[in-house]
């Protein structure tokens, strides 16, 4: 297995796909928030679906379903795949 | 324990060498508290739970349709026009039943007050001002409250709400707005009042007020029987009676749908002007579906809800038509007090299409939406024509006697969507906002909306001849 | 004990807006959002609640009491939050009533389909304070999806009492009763798991501890004080500021009147 995956923001993984948190590009509040919501570098987070305009994004974190706006997600950087 | 001096210094001290170690781990010490938590939670759960492989779960299923492309919108229409239909249709036979009680009970208390030799004003007072009141709010308003509530409870319940923000966030990110706020319009459902408490749920502050400024246009269920009566007149006789119930659904549904799209508009204009900045973000849990407890919800709905806002409207309407009653019968030369009042506010009324006794309710209607058409009703019966009202047929002859086209019962609808608050409703928003001026333009704005749509179709119709 | 019984009570109205009666044992009840914490708090108190809001805040305040072998509980309902590190007005009204209203027991939900992220929430007010019993509630709703929690491995691995519920269909809510009568009174003696944080966080744990220990004064927890400290969270120090110091002053002021 390549140990350096494919970094990617999370915004562009399709439904279905499932990917691994590398950094939250974000500050403030937000970043506490899904920090809290358990999406910590390391965490396993599915795209579940979009809603019917596209924007926000649904996402499962830790059995839970948290949707997050385009603009948001696109500046959390995740993996592709574990290493 | 006793009371140890403890110098503030020492304190500000620790917090300063604390920060500094912060600062030299590049202030990452507090994501790396939070991830190692969650490191620990993660496994202890490794240890504890054990659950099948993954597969798609029926709630998966279910939201593929509820927040699909496709079905998405439509289904959220839907829902509204069947719950709307399923209340006008089992509220008529309600209404009907209460109101034939109740009114064949004011025959025996005008009994009782011709056998105890009564004066007359006494008896207009208290039956004919202070029961009749009661007795219309109870048969007009209650039976759409005690159906619509608990519908509404069990959507609330089963999950579906937070899918509704998930499907409308993208139109308020455009109003720079947020999401959530469809959650508080769909408390506004119930009651406003409540609606503007819920904003809390809203982080923004920006967007909070937003939300509380624009509650009102969501029609609370005060209003709604008021909106379900005036397009049964403005539909009735048009059509054949089997389709009456599902095209009055349709028409508060389109007025429900109206109030929507003003939302949108004004929170945008805020966003723009008064409220000026950048949509924040929206973390939003889609939990999973639930199966309702129906003892619960009806309990919540019936009790919690449906009591409370009816007890608060009793509390109102019996003292407004006692009023009512007084300023219909103290005469000022030749007319009484209320046909003054309503001549006065005739020519401003006119231009939006309603009328000066309309206006005049509405006005008196401040305490509670719930006692506008009660008001509406004793006001008109004082001017002449008195027959009696026994059942809801009569209410729509009344208010054809008294000269009301399609276009009055257009602008009373529209005008019963978009007007002021309610005193609850504006307290609430003193109390969240915390600022007369927010309070003030929770009020000015449904106002002013209600007379510019009201006065451009007033003004159009007339122009074309329409009416 | 570190505070009296009047000292608490006192605490809890003015600081908090709570009025409890002398003997009542406080509960405080919290957990994430949608995991049912409304359904055990109207389970277990019925009817006799009241709603307003937190003093000063925009927050919604719900309490109600019950009696359980002739001991009443107040049972006092925090905000449902994902965390009490404090980032919101919610997280900071939990927090502080658990830090400084000192409930004899926290009460703390967890959501049995969705245990990890609401372990989180358990472990951060375990930090605060042992007086912790834990609910895992929705278990109809586990077993529906096949999702199976060891309920004495779970007590285990967190050293407090760890009851099983369904509270819709009222399973559970006797033995939950019976743990948190018998817990109140001193006949379950936690022994709550400390959270093993990586070596840089205990390092820089390590350096200001013994400072905090001898400022708090066995008040708080120094640990979990020095944790926040390290978090740079300027509303603690207000809150400690505020809630902390003005006992003293109370005291003073009552033995000159």
């Amino acid at each position: 297995m390549n140990s350096k995956s494919e970094v990617i923001a999370l915004s562009s993984l399709a439904a279905g796909e499932c990917c691994w948190v590398a950094a939250i590009e974000i500050h403030g509040l937000l970043r506490r928030r899904i920090l809290d919501m358990g999406m910590v570098p390391g965490t396993t987070v599915e795209c579940i679906r979009r809603s019917p305009s596209g924007d926000p994004i649904a996402y499962k974190v830790r059995d839970s379903i948290i949707a997050l706006r385009h603009d948001d997600a696109s500046n959390i950087k995740v993996f592709t795949s574990n290493n | 324990m006793k009371n140890v001096v403890r110098p503030m210094t020492t304190l500000a001290e620790v917090c300063m060498e604390a920060d500094s170690i912060r600062l030299q781990n590049n202030n990452t010490i507090g994501d790396k508290i939070v991830t190692d938590i969650y490191a620990n939670a993660e496994a202890i759960a490794q240890k504890v739970v054990t659950k099948p492989p993954a597969a798609k779960s029926l709630d998966a299923r279910v939201d593929d349709i509820l927040t699909s492309r496709i079905f998405g919108y439509p289904i959220m229409l839907a829902l509204l026009g069947a719950i709307l239909w399923i209340t006008i249709e089992g509220a008529n036979v309600l209404s009907q039943m209460l109101a034939t009680a109740l009114f064949g009970f004011q025959d025996v208390l005008t009994g009782w007050f011709e056998a105890l030799h009564a004066p007359a004003w006494v008896h207009g007072v208290l039956v004919l001002g202070l029961y009749r009141g009661l007795a219309w709010v109870i048969s007009v308003m209650l039976p759409p409250m005690a159906i619509f509530f608990p519908m509404f409870t069990l959507l609330e319940d089963l999950g579906y709400l937070p899918r509704v923000a998930f499907n409308l966030d993208h139109v308020f990110k455009k109003c720079k707005a947020c999401g959530k706020q469809i959650l508080t319009m769909c408390m506004g459902f119930g009651c406003n009042a409540a609606g503007i408490v819920s904003c809390r749920i809203i982080d923004s502050p920006r967007e909070r007020l937003i939300a509380i400024l624009t509650n009102n246009f969501v029609p609370c269920n005060g209003r709604f029987p008021t909106l379900i009566a005036v397009a049964a007149i403005l539909v009735g006789g048009t059509f054949a009676q089997e389709y009456s119930t599902p095209i009055v659904a349709l028409m508060i549904t389109g007025l429900v749908v109206l109030g929507v799209l003003i939302t949108f508009a004004v929170s945008w204009l805020l966003s723009h002007t008064l409220l000026k900045g950048e949509a924040s973000s929206m973390v939003l849990e889609l939990p999973p579906y639930r199966k309702p407890q129906f003892g619960a919800v009806l309990y919540r709905s019936l009790i919690d809800r449906t009591i409370f806002v009816l007890k608060r409207a009793i509390i109102m309407a019996a003292p407004a038509g006692a009023l009512t009653w007084i300023l219909a019968n103290i005469y000022i030369g030749e007319a009484s007090v209320i046909v003054h009042l309503a001549n006065f506010l005739q020519p401003v009324a006119y231009a939006i299409g309603l009328d000066g006794f309309i206006l005049l309710a509405f006005i008196l209607g401040l305490p509670a939406n719930e006692i506008v058409v009660p008001i509406l009703l004793m006001s008109y019966l004082s001017t002449g024509y008195m027959i009696e009202v026994d059942s809801l047929e009569e209410l729509h002859q009344i208010f054809i006697n008294h000269g009301w086209t399609w276009l009055t019962a257009l602008c009373t609808m529209l005008f019963c969507l978009l007007h002021w608050p309610c005193t609850t409703a504006l307290l609430s928003a003193y109390k969240e906002s915390g600022s007369a001026k927010w309070t003030f333009l929770t009020f000015l704005i449904p106002t002013a909306a209600g007379f510019a749509v009201c006065y451009l179709v007033a003004q159009s119709a007339r122009l074309l001849g329409l009416a | 004990m570190v505070f009296s019984t009047e000292t608490q009570q006192r605490v809890l109205r003015e600081h908090f807006g709570i009025a409890s009666a002398a003997n009542q044992l406080i509960i405080a009840l919290a957990g994430n959002p949608n995991v049912g914490k409304s359904t055990v708090f109207n389970a277990l108190t019925g009817l006799r609640q009241h709603t307003g809001n937190w003093p000063g805040k925009t927050v919604d305040n719900a309490q109600g009491t019950f009696t359980y072998q002739e001991q009443s509980f107040l049972l006092v309902d925090l905000p449902g939050t994902y965390s009490i590190l404090a980032h919101t007005v919610e997280e900071q009204v939990a927090r502080d009533f658990i830090c400084f209203g000192r409930p004899d027991v926290t009460l703390v939900v967890l959501d049995a389909t969705c245990l990890e992220r609401n372990l989180n929430l358990a472990l951060q007010i375990m930090e605060i304070t042992p007086n912790v019993v834990v609910c895992v509630n929705l278990m109809d709703e586990a077993r529906k999806k096949n999702i199976r929690v060891n309920i004495k491995a779970l007590e285990k691995e967190l050293g407090v009492p760890v009851v099983a519920t369904a509270a819709r269909n009222s399973e559970g809510l006797d033995e939950l009763l019976s743990v948190l009568y018998q817990f109140a009174n001193g006949k379950l003696k936690p022994c709550p798991k400390r959270i093993d944080y990586s070596p840089e966080v205990e390092a820089a744990v390590e350096t200001i501890l013994p400072k905090i220990q001898r400022l708090i004064d066995h008040k708080l927890d120094p640990r979990w004080v020095t944790l926040r400290l390290l978090d740079g969270d300027q509303g603690f120090i207000e809150s400690i500021s505020l809630h902390l110091e003005l006992n003293p002053l109370q005291t003073h002021k009552e033995a000159a009147v």
